[in-house]
């Protein structure tokens, strides 16, 4: 039992300390929670992600104020009210928005900085996995998001994206319409996306968010190198004033005084794209009232889902299904399909390098062709690059296999 | 620690706090009342029909206001102020067209509950906890703690204009009748 | 330097993929129209000179379907009974001659439908008879335009008894009235006639356009500023087949109407605009103190 001194004044020091341990609480979340000292500005993006997704939320709850979710009344309280009634409700919207389309730029960049630096690997297994489902969730955060605004990208996004779920010849139009509870996407279905969009999935994003970060702490974030090294030995050195020899930072202040600038560079770019460069995430297209009578000529996904898209689209239904829901999961396996024990940045990882750019490429590739209309020579890129995401995924574990041990630095 | 690391650390914090206060300045901007709620708080009556000592129930900016013709004859009564013995000569009433109407928002000052009117009693009686006003809106009985509110009005010819401040208005208020 | 050199292949790589999903998407979806800036090269003009004096003694050919207000000519018609007889309500001139290109309105009144190139047309060929003739009432309507007229004005003239706009409170039989309901009942008679009334000259006019024409309250956030230019100068080159008509706005009037359409479709833009560069600047300055912060965390780190 611990001690408690009947004369500490309360809510002082003490008191707190002894009821909540808030000096034990400082020391383990921020002076000495350890993070390497060899990084690059790319070690600042989860804590961007964290910034924007606080951004995200904050803007979502104004909106939220306002919103009405009938497919009668979505439209203009988006449009009219939000936009043009309530005080700042356009900023609100258009920080979501934005938010909404970039929080994804940021994940593939963390992403890709994972895979480059093979941060996913000898104890960070799981570090990789909580992220993956952090990406899933986001992804269907973003696309419930998508439906609220009740324009015709909404209508028709919803439309397709849960036909995708008869899984093609199986036929299961029971399912589908289970999901929408309705023939077509309707009132049910709005109903329902709007729920998991402000209650049901933000929950799981909050919790996955925590289980990411304590996914982190004891395998501890990788360096740009890949060096293994004691975290204790050289926290020890820090502490003892050689700031210099050790190879470790605390969190606050020194870490976080780096990220808080790189997110200040972050924040100038991301408000230039509110105000002055927003269409590419708010689609004009959506600014037409939902209508089932009448597809918009072209539809196509946000752009973040485009590579997705792009892999199922020019095969035909079954075989693009499938393909669809091996890129879903194959990012999943990355932990176990890459066999080589280095965990060392790509470029020292021989043919590994040029399998990570030949997947970015490929990525960048598949994402630009997704938005193309599906014609012509277009459909045979397109299938060409598709071929070749999957070519690589299966390819992975036999590069890997004959990688040669590379030392650390 | 130096001192610089220290001011710059501050400095930064606090130029965070004034970017907060911005963000909070845009979010009570977004917690006022819409435009079209305000454009929403002008009601016209027109009072030309209105029967005498019948009660009318008109609605503004949400709220019930309650509107009497009060006849020459109403009912003495015993207001607590004692500057009147009879509704017809309190000075809350607003003369419209040559004859002299109360017109108040119908909310007990008390809690908030609408009074009942009874008008072979010429007076108001609450259902809620029994608070009694005279036809001028005037409190007979507690617990009410005073007269029922004046709304801001403006005439014009046999019609009034609930919202705007009128001549009128502006006087019961300098005489500190409207609440 | 070593973030300098990661942070310039990760700036590649978001660009080149937002060239892809952005201008270059955009290229291959839609042709691009160049348009002719309201000229109207399509359309020679006549040469005449019309004579205001003369038109206005003609004028009778018009006042049989349209009013004009200005001088104190009532519609024969109301936009009910109009859009009963002819699918829709023939518009009031007196504003006409302040937003329509002279060349086109002459072109019109000899041979609307040709002029519109619209497939149908409620109004008849030759109503002024000669080109002479035309251009007479053209100059005489001309004569008559009012020198200032208000952005909505403008849109109701050009396109209001086709197009709604609801956040403007515009439908295609006039403004939405201000009604008082019964208090007693909650319901709204007046109110209720008016939309009933919307609701039948809307059907009588899908029945004339073949659909109904959208409601423009948006229509500035749904379509690029270059599109609805080249739209409403001639629609058939930027979505043939459509059955819009070609309206035959001059620059200038195109600019009223179009002023119109941004204050209902998009109103935040002056506020927007405004604050935009105050929270830059906040961003920067933000930036700069991190950056000492920063590098006073990290001096003597040997990094």
């Amino acid at each position: 039992m611990a001690h408690f001194d009947p004369n500490a004044k309360p809510f002082s020091h003490k008191w707190l300390n002894e009821r909540l341990g808030v000096d034990t609480l400082k020391r383990v979340l921020s002076t000495e929670y350890w993070i390497p000292k060899n990084i690059n500005f790319l070690w600042a993006m989860g804590m961007v992600l964290a910034a924007t997704f606080g951004v995200l939320l904050i803007s979502g709850i104004f909106l939220l104020m306002y919103y009405v979710p009938t497919t009668k009344e979505a439209f203009d309280s988006v449009n009219y009210t939000i936009m043009s009634q309530v005080g700042y409700g356009w900023l609100w919207r258009h920080v979501h928005a934005v938010a909404a389309s970039v929080v994804f730029l940021i994940i593939y960049i963390h992403m890709l900085t994972g895979i480059y630096y093979g941060s996913y690997k000898r104890g960070r297994e799981l570090i990789w996995i909580s992220g993956m489902l952090l990406f899933v969730a986001f992804s269907a955060e973003a696309f419930s998001g998508y439906m609220l605004p009740w324009g015709q990208m909404s209508y028709w996004a919803g439309m397709v994206i849960t036909n995708l779920f008869s899984l093609g010849s199986l036929n299961l139009n029971g399912l589908v319409e289970w999901i929408r509870g309705d023939y077509v996407p309707g009132q049910a279905f709005l109903g329902r996306f709007f729920m998991l969009h402000v209650v049901l999935i933000p929950l799981f994003i909050i919790g996955l968010i925590v289980l990411h970060f304590g996914t982190l702490r004891l395998p501890h974030v990788n360096n740009q190198d890949g060096e293994e090294f004691d975290f204790e030995a050289e926290a020890e050195k820090w502490k003892a004033g050689k700031r210099k020899e050790s190879k470790v930072i605390p969190f606050n202040p020194v870490f976080l005084s780096k990220d808080v600038f790189v997110m200040g560079i972050y924040f100038i770019f991301f408000f230039y794209l509110v105000f002055y460069h927003f269409e590419f995430a708010m689609d004009p297209v959506n600014f037409d009232p939902a209508n089932g009578l009448k597809t918009p000529p072209h539809i196509y996904p946000e752009w973040y889902f485009l590579w997705s898209y792009e892999i199922l689209r020019p095969f035909s239904k079954n075989i693009g299904l499938i393909a669809f829901g091996f890129a879903q999961v194959i990012f999943f396996l990355l932990p176990f399909l890459d066999r080589s024990p280095n965990v060392a940045p790509a470029n020292r990882r021989g043919i590994f390098k040029i399998w990570f750019w030949l997947l970015v490429i490929d990525m960048v590739g598949l994402t630009i062709l997704g938005k193309l209309p599906p014609v012509g020579t277009w459909t045979i890129v397109g299938t060409v690059f598709a071929d070749v995401f999957i070519a690589l995924w299966i390819a992975l574990p036999f590069v890997t296999k004959m990688e040669k041990p590379v030392g650390g630095k | 620690m130096s001192d610089r690391r220290d001011f710059m650390g501050m400095a930064l914090g606090g130029f965070a706090g004034l970017g907060a206060l911005g963000a909070l300045y845009a979010a009570k901007r977004t917690w006022d009342p819409l435009p079209s709620v305000k454009a929403g708080g002008f009601t016209t009556l027109d009072l030309s029909n209105v029967p005498e000592n019948t009660l009318v129930v008109e609605k503004w900016r949400g709220k019930p206001v309650l509107i009497i013709k009060v006849p020459k004859n109403a009912k003495p009564n015993s207001a607590p102020n004692g500057n009147n013995e009879n509704a017809y000569d309190d000075k809350r009433l607003v003369t419209v067209g040559g004859h002299k109407y109360m017109i108040v928002i119908g909310l007990c000052t008390h809690l908030g509950c609408i009074p009942d009117y009874f008008p072979e009693k010429n007076k108001f009686i609450c259902p809620c906890h029994g608070g009694q006003f005279n036809a001028a809106g005037e409190v007979l009985k507690a617990p009410p703690p005073s007269p029922l509110v004046i709304p801001p009005f403006k005439i014009t010819g046999t019609k009034v204009v609930l919202g705007e401040e009128g001549p009128e208005y502006k006087k019961l208020l300098a005489a500190g009748v409207v609440s | 330097m070593k973030d300098l050199k990661i942070l310039a292949v990760v700036v590649f790589f978001t660009l080149v993929t937002y060239w892809g999903v952005e201008p270059f998407a955009h290229s291959q979806m839609h042709k691009h129209v160049e348009g002719h800036n309201f000229t109207y090269p399509d359309i020679k003009a006549s040469g005449l000179k019309g004579d205001p004096a003369k038109g206005k003694a003609a004028i009778a050919a018009c006042t049989s379907c349209h009013g004009i207000k200005s001088q104190g000519i009532k519609a024969p018609m109301d936009a009910m009974a109009a859009s009963a007889a002819y699918g829709v309500n023939p518009p009031d001139l007196s504003n006409v001659g302040a937003l329509f290109d002279t060349k086109y309105l002459i072109a019109f009144l000899q041979n609307p439908a040709h002029a519109a190139k619209a497939k149908k047309m409620a109004m008849p060929a030759g109503m002024a008879g000669t080109a002479q003739g035309a251009a007479d009432i053209v100059a005489y309507l001309k004569s008559i335009a009012p020198k200032e007229l208000s952005a909505k004005e403008a849109f109701v003239t050009a396109c209001g008894r086709c197009h709604a706009n609801r956040y403007g409170k515009w439908t295609q039989i006039g403004d939405v009235p201000k009604t008082k309901g019964n208090i007693k009942t909650g319901n709204d008679v007046e109110l209720t006639k008016f939309k009933m009334n919307v609701a039948k000259y809307q059907d009588k006019l899908a029945d004339y356009m073949g659909k109904l024409p959208p409601d423009l309250s948006i229509i500035a956030r749904a379509r690029s500023e270059h599109y609805l230019k080249t739209f409403v100068e001639d629609p058939q080159a930027v979505l043939p087949g459509t059955a819009m008509p070609r309206v035959g706005l001059t620059k200038e009037g195109f600019e009223k109407v179009d002023a119109y359409l941004e204050s209902t479709g998009d109103p935040s833009k002056p506020l927007r605009e405004k604050t935009g560069p105050w929270v830059l600047g906040y961003f920067v300055i933000f930036t700069l103190l991190a950056y000492g912060w920063y590098k006073s965390q990290w001096k003597g780190l040997g990094h």
